[in-house]
């Protein structure tokens, strides 16, 4: 009798795992900065909540600990049967390509690089045109005529918020002075608080009065150093005004939390599409953050301009130069 | 005016450098090599943001400072907090040093009492605090292995030295003590200080030649009735202590608001390079240290030098000190001898 039991329990189960296959599975896994980075992988974590909070359909997750990991997770999670499989970072290319031929009617997202299948869907934001608004603002707040930028590691992709910044900035004043520095050219150039606080105070040295971070961590030792000095510092990703109020100019916003959110609640609706989606401006992908910590630095006429920009490239009138299109920025 | 500003960040990249190298110099003088300089870095300065953080921030865990020694099987330990907001950096500073002196105990037990290889545990320390403080970070903190931002009291604010201002317009002299000397962190006057210190301690105290014996001949040391065991202990007390002031001062003392995973950044490295370099001694570690501090620096301002025939690369700037050392270690510049007994345990009797 207890045997039987079991056996009915066992088929329910089955059974119950046979439905659910018909609606979204979801798994999302995270890179190696951790679930609460404050910033990337936090943001794809904000977006799946918001899928369960709508939808009470439950997730699975997984917090990459090493590379090695990559292939690995993905692979778990395909076999378990989750559908959609989301990723976020452009280090786990390779390990979804792989993957994603092993597991033909499987759904893979991958967030901020290019995979070619017929399965997955890869998200790229327009990250120029993001900076590109921030650089308008960082423009129009600079009192020396001087702006600058820190990156973390030298890639295409941190050149790219790069070129789309300074191409902004010069928008409002052609002749405004440009700096540009790169923290490494190796992963850990993410996590060098220290030499970005020494990059900014160099920056703050030659000129510069409000420095755009996007480094990760290393953006943290640029935003306090700029902060230490009372310039202004903008920051990435997720909205980081809080972390400085007073000296954060604004935050360039890139929507991992939106992608998430999308590619779960497509899967659940049966409308999910593989192929890119770029999320630019039009799509409200990336942008700049304006809330209670910076409202009193931008000025009507500096929310004016940048909103016009906003309308000016999401109709096509303003061409933001994307570095990646050819590796080269047309601003030094 | 660049150049001061070159020199002014010089300064400030050296201090971690200068503190882990001198901690490097006392235990490889009493002849225990140590890898494990970068290590007990990283875990002083995990050890330092956490603690800045608890003291100066009450609201993060209550009235109480509550240590999470249980795990969970016991109720936390609870310490009144009471008005230690203030003290916060020290307290800081004080957990740092507590630390990395565990780790270089650690070391020691292996290396002289147990006689084991010292590079394996120096780089076992290395790999022991590379995980253990994101891992810990990531328990007490939930901020995917950082600390919180630091500011006010839980960081070191810059010391304007007296009669700065008014000194700034005497030519020549002023700007430099205005803007070199002046204006540092009190880590960064206390590297400096170290160095004659440092000197004094191995080459004028008793204490000093007998632990520079034991790094040559702990033999002779040994027949002479001074334990050898003791000496070697100390010196790798001193290093310990001296690694978590260089730990501290990354996550309190820079621009850094708190601790980052690997925030270290193979300073740990360097240091041992500025202390071959240096050829072990007190005065060219200084030296060692400050040009180091100084290439990182040039590399930070100019990221690619022009020099008109041709354009000099960053990489090679942040490459020049590992060139260098190679250099010196081929013997082009002089000979770099270490201590004759480094990395060998001592055996009473074989």
């Amino acid at each position: 009798m207890k045997l039987f039991t079991t056996l009915l329990a066992a088929t329910a189960i089955v059974g119950a795992a046979g439905m659910a296959s018909a609606q979204a599975n979801p798994a999302v896994i995270f890179d190696l900065g951790g679930k609460f980075d404050k910033s990337f992988n936090e943001s794809s974590y904000m977006g799946a909540e918001r899928f369960r909070e709508e939808t009470g359909i439950d997730y699975a997750e997984f917090e990459l600990q090493s590379d090695a990991q990559r292939e690995q997770a993905l692979r778990r999670f395909a076999q378990q049967g989750a559908n959609p499989v989301v990723v976020a970072g452009f280090s786990n290319a390779t390990a979804m390509n792989t993957v994603a031929q092993e597991f033909p009617d499987t759904n893979f997202v991958i967030i901020d690089m290019v995979v070619d299948q017929p399965n997955v869907r890869s998200v790229v934001f327009s990250e120029h045109e993001g900076s590109y608004l921030v650089g308008i603002l960082a423009a129009m707040a600079s009192k020396t005529g001087t702006v600058s930028f820190v990156g973390g590691m030298d890639i295409p992709l941190i050149r790219k918020f790069s070129c789309g910044y300074v191409q902004g900035a010069r928008s409002v004043n052609p002749d405004i002075g440009f700096i540009q520095n790169m923290t490494g050219t190796d992963g850990s150039a993410w996590n060098n608080p220290v030499k970005g606080g020494e990059l900014t105070m160099a920056q703050i040295d030659a000129g510069s009065d409000v420095v755009f971070a996007a480094a990760g961590s290393t953006g943290l030792g640029v935003l306090q150093a700029a902060a230490d000095a009372d310039i202004l510092g903008i920051g990435v990703d997720a909205d980081q005004n809080y972390l400085h109020p007073g000296n954060m100019l604004t935050s360039m916003m890139k929507r991992v939390d939106v992608a998430v959110y999308n590619a779960f609640s497509d899967v659940n609706n049966g409308t999910f599409t593989p192929g890119i989606q770029v999320l630019g401006l039009a799509e409200d992908g990336v942008g700049y953050a304006l809330d209670e910590y910076n409202e009193d630095l931008i000025t009507d006429e500096m929310k004016a301009a940048v909103e016009a920009a906003r309308a000016g490239i999401i109709s096509g009138d303003i061409m933001v130069h994307d570095y990646m299109s050819d590796n080269t920025c047309p601003e030094e | 005016m660049e150049l001061l500003q070159l020199m002014d960040s010089a300064l400030r990249l050296a201090t971690p450098l200068l503190l882990a190298a001198l901690a490097g110099l006392f235990s490889e003088r009493s002849g225990i090599f140590d890898i494990g300089l970068e290590g007990k870095m990283l875990a002083g300065a995990f050890a330092a943001g956490a603690f800045a953080t608890f003291a100066g921030d009450p609201s993060y865990i209550g009235e109480y400072w509550s240590v999470p020694i249980g795990l969970g099987l016991t109720d936390p330990l609870k310490i009144p907090l009471g008005s230690w907001g203030v003290w916060s950096v020290w307290i800081g500073l004080g957990a740092a040093i507590i630390v990395s002196i565990i780790l270089a105990m650690i070391h020691a037990f292996a290396s002289i009492t147990l006689r084991g290889n010292q590079l394996i545990s120096g780089v076992a320390i290395n790999f022991f605090a590379s995980g253990t403080t994101v891992l810990v970070a990531k328990q007490w903190f939930a901020m995917g292995g950082n600390t919180p931002s630091l500011d006010g009291s839980q960081r070191f604010s810059t010391i304007t030295l007296p009669g700065a201002e008014a000194a700034a317009d005497i030519p020549v002299i002023g700007p430099i003590y205005e803007g070199l000397i002046s204006g540092h962190n009190i880590i960064v006057y206390a590297a400096l200080a170290a160095v004659p210190l440092s000197w004094w301690v191995l080459f004028r105290t008793r204490f000093g030649l007998r632990l520079r014996a034991v790094g040559e001949n702990p033999g002779a040391v040994d027949t002479a009735g001074i334990s050898v065991v003791k000496l070697r202990y100390s010196a790798v007390l001193i290093a310990g202590l001296l690694c978590g002031i260089s730990g501290a001062y990354l996550s309190l003392g820079t621009s850094a608001p708190g601790f980052s995973p690997e925030m270290s950044a193979q300073r740990g490295f360097i240091a041992l390079a500025a202390l071959i370099f240096a050829k072990w001694s007190p005065k060219g570690v200084l030296g060692a240290a400050l040009l180091f501090g100084f290439l990182e620096a040039i590399g930070n301002k100019y990221q690619s030098i022009d020099i008109g025939a041709f354009v000099i690369p960053v990489q090679f700037m942040q490459a020049l000190p590992y060139i260098l050392t190679v250099v010196i270690l081929a013997g082009f510049i002089g000979k770099a001898i270490p201590p004759k007994a480094g990395g060998e345990p001592y055996v009473k009797e074989r």
